[in-house]
């Protein structure tokens, strides 16, 4: 029998999976700027994590100084960008070709240090921010269900970069540049393109896709020093999932992991309950639920070791 | 005996199909040479033979062992040597060593952690040996990294003759060498093919008249000519697939 | 000659080290004492971690959670009633072992950039794991009333007897390590570093080795780990983050890539550091951060080559003309 439990649960199970979609398209803004400029440049930037935290602090402190949120989130990117291409500039331009291990550590110490800055001035502690007036309250999908309008909004957001993306990378010169340039470099500045310049152009493109992810998630998630890190990691598992180099990789996994981790988490406690009391279920679920996605990840590393989608031909 | 058969030999990339029903068979005390003008897929079925890939259909079988799905370095174990066609040693050993590790390979167990090996006098006299031969023994120790373009070939080869090999695969062993270093390694190959069976891809027509018993053709993956270099050089479908090919 | 040197130099640190719990509590300087603990724990396991990556070739950002382990493992052992500090370490050798032998399995099927990031996803996976151990302290850790005694005596306890187990251990790591190195085995690793093609062609299985290597650092590791519950009577997830194994991979580097004595003389370097410059600014870490940045960028080959400047011929892996490894 249909009953009202059974509709509450079913309205749960598709919150879970929309706020799962909406996590997946965050860690697809992420993943899609890390697997671009290692695809292309060889360069392993482990800190993407801090530009997407940066992301979410200039957001704030514009917000504060503007109190226009969309103005904001214009400034923040640029900012971001800035921020990008000056990194570029001053760093990781000559780590490019370099042994791996010297872009570890370069990476690593800037992480450490933009860590140490956000805490000196904005203070140790969570800061938030509140989604702009227009864009709060909550839209009614169906008749049982209803979702936040700034999450959903994110979503759409998240998507519409997809598209971009896809469409730049797949239809334009700027974008056959980026593609060759990832296989064959010598060739494409062989062709008398400025291959410096390409190389500042993803980079600055990374820079602000993990900034726009920060800036996104900034009302919905906490501000704090080191919020970078941790997502991070989870944007590796997602690239390692769908192929390293690979946009449409990054796409399938971040999709994937999103689902995965939010939906996973739900079902697994509520699993747990039926035979465990709550207290044990409430504790080991989200712990069972967070090894989930590595689970995920050694699974796709056995089956097929190059991820789901792999790039062709790049590095 | 045959030391080294392949029979049937079928590979696909994609649609392109690189390698077509190849077989040949090299006994023990020849050497035989692959010969085929750029893009006839003498690396790819160098590469089948030696484990970097897998044949679709056919097999490899090597002193009566088949060894088609087994992994290169078990090749290795099984007797199989083999030289690069882009000179390939350890730059940061020394020349010494290089020879050494690659004796280690079939001295026993390498799963041993307490005695240096750098003394292990067994190891270090073989190396020594297989650099005399080569003429090599005055740069025992120097880094790899410091020899010539001509030392490192004869590197390449110490390094394979160390493994004590059944048989071995040369790829373009003269690629690089100038003329007196060219004569000089076909001395040695010469001397050796008598208790070394080999197989030898090369583009060298001199190298090949003085040293392969038996030649094959290889031609958009295809065996075309198969027989003694004579034979090959007056069959119609080898002239056909060199003509315009600079390989002389 | 030069050989010689870096030896004397390694003789000299022991010596010192040796004798500083006898002459430093006199002095007023028993602070210092805890410092050294800290640089030989950390030496320990990132002696441990460059095998891996001096010798192996195999940049892992996931080598703290082994540490984590091994402290943990003897943790949970403490509180199930075993005391006997024998039992405990087969119990953090084993646990360490096991784990390590499948995780290696796993991410050696991959290289270089691909690696390094399942080392680190399987870390934060180990750290996450950690935190889910609510009986054992979650996210905040677990303080320990009691400790690992040896047959019952308190020998293994206390900072001063404790400091000299955990300066033999070190001692004997470092020496283990060093056999290693120098032995087949370690020909091996390094060959596969250099030239893995070349290295398979010979007849060797690099996945073999390697995960040999993985497992054994991963058990140094857990040693290490296990000393330092033992001193701190603490253990919590936070010894099993990235940012941990990205501090003992600074030390790595800083000391001198797979040099005989870097990763002690970069576990020191690295503790000197932080006291000093954390005593002056609290926020040292604006400095920390852009001098990690300049010595990626500038200074290769870390401390042991500007204390010992070598030639070419001296890389780490060179024979010598007396059979030493450089």
């Amino acid at each position: 029998m249909y009953g009202k439990a059974d509709a509450v649960s079913l309205t749960l199970f598709l919150i879970q999976c929309l706020n799962g979609l909406q996590y997946g398209t965050l860690l697809f803004l992420i993943a899609a700027g890390l697997t671009l400029v290692f695809g292309v440049m060889g360069f392993i930037n482990l800190a993407h994590g801090v530009q997407y935290m940066v992301g979410a602090y200039l957001v704030f402190a514009f917000q504060q100084l503007t109190g226009n949120f969309f103005v904001a989130v214009v400034l923040s990117l640029v900012a971001a960008l800035l921020l990008g291409l000056l990194l570029e500039y001053f760093v990781f331009r000559h780590l490019y070709g370099r042994d791996h291990l010297d872009q570890v550590l370069a990476t690593f110490g800037i992480i450490i240090f933009l860590n140490e800055l956000a805490k000196v001035i904005f203070g140790p502690g969570t800061l938030s921010i509140e989604p702009p007036e227009v864009l709060s309250g909550s839209v009614q999908l169906t008749e049982q269900l209803r979702y936040p309008v700034y999450r959903f909004v994110t979503i759409l957001a998240g998507l519409a970069v997809a598209v971009l993306l896809y469409i730049t990378v797949t239809r334009t010169r700027v974008g056959m540049l980026i593609r060759a340039g990832a296989t064959t470099p010598e060739m494409v500045s062989a062709l008398g393109v400025n291959i410096q310049r390409l190389f500042m152009i993803v980079f600055g493109v990374g820079a602000m896709l993990a900034g726009f992810a920060g800036v996104i998630a900034a009302p919905i998630f906490a501000i704090e020093p080191g919020m970078g890190d941790n997502i991070l990691i989870i944007a590796f598992v997602v690239i390692i999932i769908g192929g390293v180099g690979s946009i449409r990789g990054a796409f399938l996994g971040a999709l994937m992991v999103g689902l995965f981790d939010t939906v996973g988490r739900t079902l697994l406690t509520e699993g747990l309950e039926v035979v465990f009391p709550p207290s044990f279920s409430n504790q080991v679920g989200p712990a069972l639920a967070s090894m989930l996605i590595y689970i995920l990840m050694a699974a796709v590393l056995v089956v097929r070791p190059q991820g789901l989608l792999p790039a062709k031909g790049a590095h | 005996m045959n030391v080294l058969e392949i029979r049937n030999l079928n590979k696909h990339f994609g649609a392109v199909h690189v390698s077509r029903n190849i077989s040949l068979s090299v006994p023990d005390g020849q050497c035989h040479a692959l010969i085929g003008p750029n893009g006839a897929g003498k690396t790819t079925l160098i590469h089948q033979i030696s484990g970097v890939l897998q044949p679709d259909a056919g097999e490899v079988v090597l002193a009566g062992q088949n060894i088609t799905t087994k992994k290169t370095w078990q090749r290795a174990q099984a007797g199989l040597g083999r030289t690069f066609q882009l000179t390939s040693v350890l730059p940061s050993f020394s020349v010494l060593e290089n020879v050494a590790l690659a004796a280690q390979a079939k001295s026993g167990s390498s799963f041993r952690f307490f005695r240096p090996a750098a003394r292990e006098k067994d190891l270090n006299e073989t190396a020594m040996a297989m650099l005399e031969r080569l003429g090599m023994k005055e740069r025992a120790f120097v880094p790899a990294t410091d020899l010539s373009h001509g030392e490192r070939r004869l590197l390449e080869l110490a390094i394979a003759l160390a493994g004590a090999p059944r048989f071995l695969l040369l790829d373009e062993p003269m690629a690089g060498l100038g003329r007196v270093e060219s004569v000089m390694l076909i001395d040695i190959l010469a001397d050796l093919r008598r208790s070394i069976p080999m197989l030898l891809v090369e583009h060298d027509m001199d190298a090949i008249f003085q040293l392969a018993d038996t030649v094959s053709v290889l031609v958009d993956g295809k065996v075309v000519a198969q027989g003694g270099p004579d034979h090959v050089r007056n069959d119609p479908a080898a002239r056909a697939a060199y003509l315009g090919d600079t390989a002389q | 000659m030069r050989m010689d040197r870096s030896l004397l130099v390694m003789a000299l640190v022991f010596v010192l080290l040796l004798a500083a719990p006898f002459v430093l509590p006199p002095l007023g300087q028993s602070y210092l004492l805890s410092l050294l603990i800290k640089a030989m724990l950390l030496a320990i396991a990132a002696i441990s971690l460059d095998l891996l990556v001096g010798q192996g070739g195999m940049i892992s950002l996931g080598h703290a959670a082994f540490v984590a382990i091994g402290a943990y493992t003897a943790a949970i052992g403490l509180e199930s009633g075993i005391e006997n500090i024998l039992v405990l370490l087969l119990l953090a050798l084993l646990v360490s072992g096991l784990c390590a032998l499948v995780t290696g399995a796993l991410a050696l099927r991959t290289t270089g950039v691909y690696f390094l990031m399942i080392t680190l996803a399987f870390g934060q996976m180990i750290y996450f794991t950690l935190t889910s151990l609510a009986p054992y302290g979650g996210d905040d850790g677990l303080t320990l009333w009691s400790l690992a005694t040896f047959f019952g005596s308190d020998v293994v306890q206390g900072s001063g007897q404790l400091y000299l187990i955990i300066l033999l251990t070190l001692l004997a790591s470092w020496w283990g390590v060093q056999r290693l190195s120098n032995a087949r085995f370690g020909r091996v690793l390094r060959a596969a570093r250099d030239n893995p093609d070349r290295t398979e062609i010979m007849g060797f299985s690099i996945f073999r080795f390697r995960l040999t290597a993985y497992v054994i650092a991963g058990m140094i590791a857990a040693v290490s780990g296990l000393l330092t519950m033992q001193h701190a009577e603490f253990v919590s997830p936070a010894m099993a983050a990235w940012q941990r194994s990205g501090d003992l991979l600074v030390i790595v580097v800083l000391g001198g890539l797979g040099t005989r004595n870097g990763a002690l003389l970069g576990a020191l370097f690295l503790v000197i550091v932080e006291e000093v410059l954390g005593s002056f600014l609290h926020e040292w870490r604006l400095i920390y951060g852009p001098l990690l940045v300049l010595m990626a960028l500038h200074a290769k080959g870390g401390l042991s080559h500007l204390l010992f400047p070598a030639n070419r011929t001296e890389k780490a892996g060179v024979t010598r003309v007396n059979g030493e490894q450089a």
